[in-house]
Parts: structure tokens; sequence; C-alpha cells
């Protein structure tokens, strides 16, 4: 019962209380780069989701052969490894998509949870419990990617998944695009107010 | 054994790089084909989209059969020389002096009968490469239309010379024209409101991506200009 509750804690965790982007600021590199649109965003997000449940699931397999001095190249060896089958897979089947996402695909890699969630969590647990983290992690990424893409999207470009959704009496009227939602400090910007508004509800975060 | 030795260390990386290489080499093998289909027709959705048909994903192939009759590779000097177009590298190519390049042409057959000239080319934008098709009439000069496409320019801003409103600029309707009497003048892409130095046809460049404004400009220069003597002997048929 006690491994049930806490199996379930590793997987809800990362959503609000200890989100990797909005409350451990990990792997923000990418949230700049691939937010400019929805749909990017959605892929990338769901790439970072299956590359950080198995890259858990296998580090945690074999967690107790690693050599302490090299744990860190076994991880990222992993970790490429399953990148590049991803980036392979997704060229393969969805060519539309993965031309989108370009290299943002290969810099999965370099983003700071993945390696944060193997060095902290994989390495001392079992494999299903490192799938429930590396999944709810994957989520918590995903939907903060996904909630910035929407609004940089909406008030950068007018359009949402590349439909229009502002409709052309806006612009008639003199309304227009904010060019500076489709650079990256726009994005950082957006990362801050949903921190804000994130902590308002939750005080035991605030410092 | 222990676990902390350097045998047991080397022993074990070696051991885990042969299994993921041979994953990874696996994984390449069985989806090499694939990818390469649709990078083929990803190409030959390009090519078609320079003269305005944009096919259904599925028919893609069958439509470039159809409507392109003719490929071909010429000199600068306008002669055919071979007739593979479609496996030409251009980012090779464009490195090469103009005299040098093996340059691909597709001929085109409309469903109304003209024929159009798809010319490719390639060139570099701001933060990767950029290339494009650029299509012209049977006359050698008049462009019928054209299709550019890029790596990674920023979305917003260099992005948008995929996008209509920067493609049909190159549209039939503006009468843009390579040769001015018998002079060959590439298109330039210049900023809105301003003019080129000299007196060729031009187009407006998009604001906020000047750089790849600039690579598109230096792109048809240098991709259209070995083409020269072959649309010269165009307009002389």
């Amino acid at each position: 019962m006690a491994e049930k509750i806490n199996n379930k804690s590793v997987l809800l965790n990362p959503f609000s209380k200890n989100n990797p982007v909005i409350v451990q600021v990990l792997g923000i590199c990418s949230v700049l780069a691939v937010t400019a649109k929805l749909e990017p965003a959605i892929v990338m997000g769901i790439s970072v989701i299956a590359v950080l449940a198995f890259s858990n699931v296998i580090i945690s397999l074999i967690r107790n052969t690693i050599p302490t001095n090299i744990r860190i190249i076994v991880q990222l060896v992993v970790v490429a490894g399953l990148v590049v089958i991803v980036d392979q897979l997704l060229k393969a089947y969805t060519y539309d998509v993965s031309k989108q996402l370009s290299v943002f695909i290969g810099l999965i890699i370099t983003n700071c949870i993945l390696m944060g969630r193997l060095e902290a969590f994989a390495m001392a647990n079992k494999p299903w419990p490192s799938f429930l983290d590396g999944v709810g992690n994957g989520i918590g990424y995903a939907t903060i990617l996904v909630i910035v893409a929407f609004f940089r999207e909406l008030l950068g470009s007018g359009t949402l998944l590349g439909y229009q959704v502002v409709p052309d009496s806006f612009y008639a009227h003199g309304y227009v695009n904010n060019g500076l939602m489709i650079l990256p400090p726009m994005a950082l910007i957006v990362v801050a107010c949903i921190i804000w508004i994130h902590r308002i509800f939750n005080k035991d975060l605030q410092e | 054994m222990n676990k902390q030795s350097n045998t047991y260390t080397i022993l074990y990386i070696i051991g885990l790089i042969v299994i993921v290489g041979s994953a990874l080499a696996g994984t390449s093998l069985a989806l090499r084909d694939r990818q390469q289909a649709n990078a083929d027709a990803d190409k030959m959705r390009q090519i078609l989209a320079a003269v305005h048909i944009t096919p259904d994903a599925k028919n893609i192939e069958s439509d470039f059969n159809r409507y392109i009759v003719n490929q071909l590779v010429v000199n600068s000097q306008g002669d055919s020389v071979a007739s593979d177009a479609f496996t030409i590298k251009m980012p090779a190519q464009v490195k090469l002096p103009a005299s040098e390049r093996s340059l691909p042409v597709f001929v085109c057959r409309l469903d109304n009968g003209d024929t159009k000239y798809i010319l490719p080319m390639y060139g570099a934008g701001l933060w990767g490469p950029i290339w494009g098709y650029i299509a012209v009439d049977s006359d050698g000069s008049h462009i019928y239309g054209a299709y550019f496409a890029h790596q990674g320019e920023t979305p917003g801003l260099g992005a948008e010379i995929e996008k209509p409103a920067f493609c049909d600029q190159f549209d039939q309707s503006r009468g843009l024209n390579l040769f001015k009497g018998d002079r060959f003048l590439p298109v330039a892409v210049v900023k809105n409101g301003q003019k080129p130095s000299g007196d060729e046809d031009y187009v407006d460049g998009i604001s906020g991506g000047t750089i790849t404004s600039k690579g598109v400009s230096d792109m048809l220069a240098n991709c259209l200009s070995p083409y020269q003597s072959y649309l010269k002997n165009l307009s002389g048929k």
C-alpha cells in the first residue's frame, strides 16, 4: 500500500508542486527554442516524455552495474542513443514535423531535466517508479511548453497550430501581431508569469 | 568483480557502446529506405510547388512523373550533358565555379500544354541553408513562379520566405523577367520601398529578416547566372 501512494506521488508531483520547469527551473533552454509555434512544442513535449521515460527505465535497470566514476557518461550515451532513435523515427514517419523541429530534437540530449532525473531518481530507484517519474516529469515539462507556445503563437503570429484565429477585422482596426513574442526573451517572460501565477496559489513555494 | 576497477570500467563502456552503436545502426538501416522516400517525395513536392501544383501527399510521385516530362543536366554553355537532374546534389554544385557546375533543369508540361523550366537553387540564410525552385516560361526570361524553403531561419522573420506572401511575389502576374533586352539580370530582393542599384526586376524582402532576404538575393544571382546561355538558347527557339 505504501508503495502505491509513493508511485502516485512520483507520477503526479512533477505536474505542479515539483514541476521541472517552473519549480526546479530546468530545461529552460529548449523552452526558449521551440515555443514560438504550438505544433513543434507539442511534438517536442511528446518526444521528451518518450526519451525521459525510457532512459529512466534503462538506467534504472542497469543502475547496479554502472561504475560510479563513469556514470554520467553512461547516462549520456543512453540518452543520446534514444534521442537519435526518436529523431530517425520522426524522419521516417512524420517527415513534415521533423522538418519543423530540425535541430531541436537533437537538443533533447542537452536538456537538463533528463540528466537531472537520471542522476537524482533513476540511479536510486526500481524501473517501474523510474518509468512513472520519467512520464510525470515529461508531462510536467510538456505542459509548460504548450502553455508558453500557446501564448507566443497567439500573440506573436495571430495563429494557433498554423490556423488563423485572430479575425481579419481586428487587423483592419489597427491590431498588429507582437513581433517581440516570437523572439526568445518573451519565452522567459511568459515562463516568469506562469511561475508568478503558480506561486500565488502555492504559498509554500514562496521564498 | 570489483565494479570500481579500471578493467571493469573499460569493459563496461566498450560493451555499452557496442550495444548502443548496433541499436543505432540497426534503426538507421531499417528506416533508411523510408526516410529516403520521404525526402524524395518532399523534393518532388517542392519542385511542383514552383509551378503552383500542390499534389496530395499520396499522389506526389505520380503527379511528379505526369507533369515533369523531361529532366536534363546542362553545362554553363547551355549544352545538355546528362539526364539525371533529380540526383544532382545542389549543396556541392553551388560551391563550384559557374563553368564547372552541372545544372539541373526540370521540364514541366502543365495541363494547358504550356512548358515551364524549373531550376533549383541553393544558398545560405542567417542560421543555415536556404533553397528553392524557380519556374521560367518557355521564353527563358519571364518568371512563372517560385518556391523557397529553409532549414532553420527565425520563425516569423527569416522563415517567412517560405510563406505565400513572399513566394507569390514571384508569381507570373508580377511580370518579373530575367533578361532586360540582351542583358541577363537575376531578380534582386531589396528592403521594402528601396530599389536595386541596377535596373533588374526586384521583389520586397522580409522586414526583420534582412540577412535571410539578402541570402535569397545572393542565391538567385549565384544559381541562375550559370543558366544564362541555356535560357538564351530557349528564347532563340
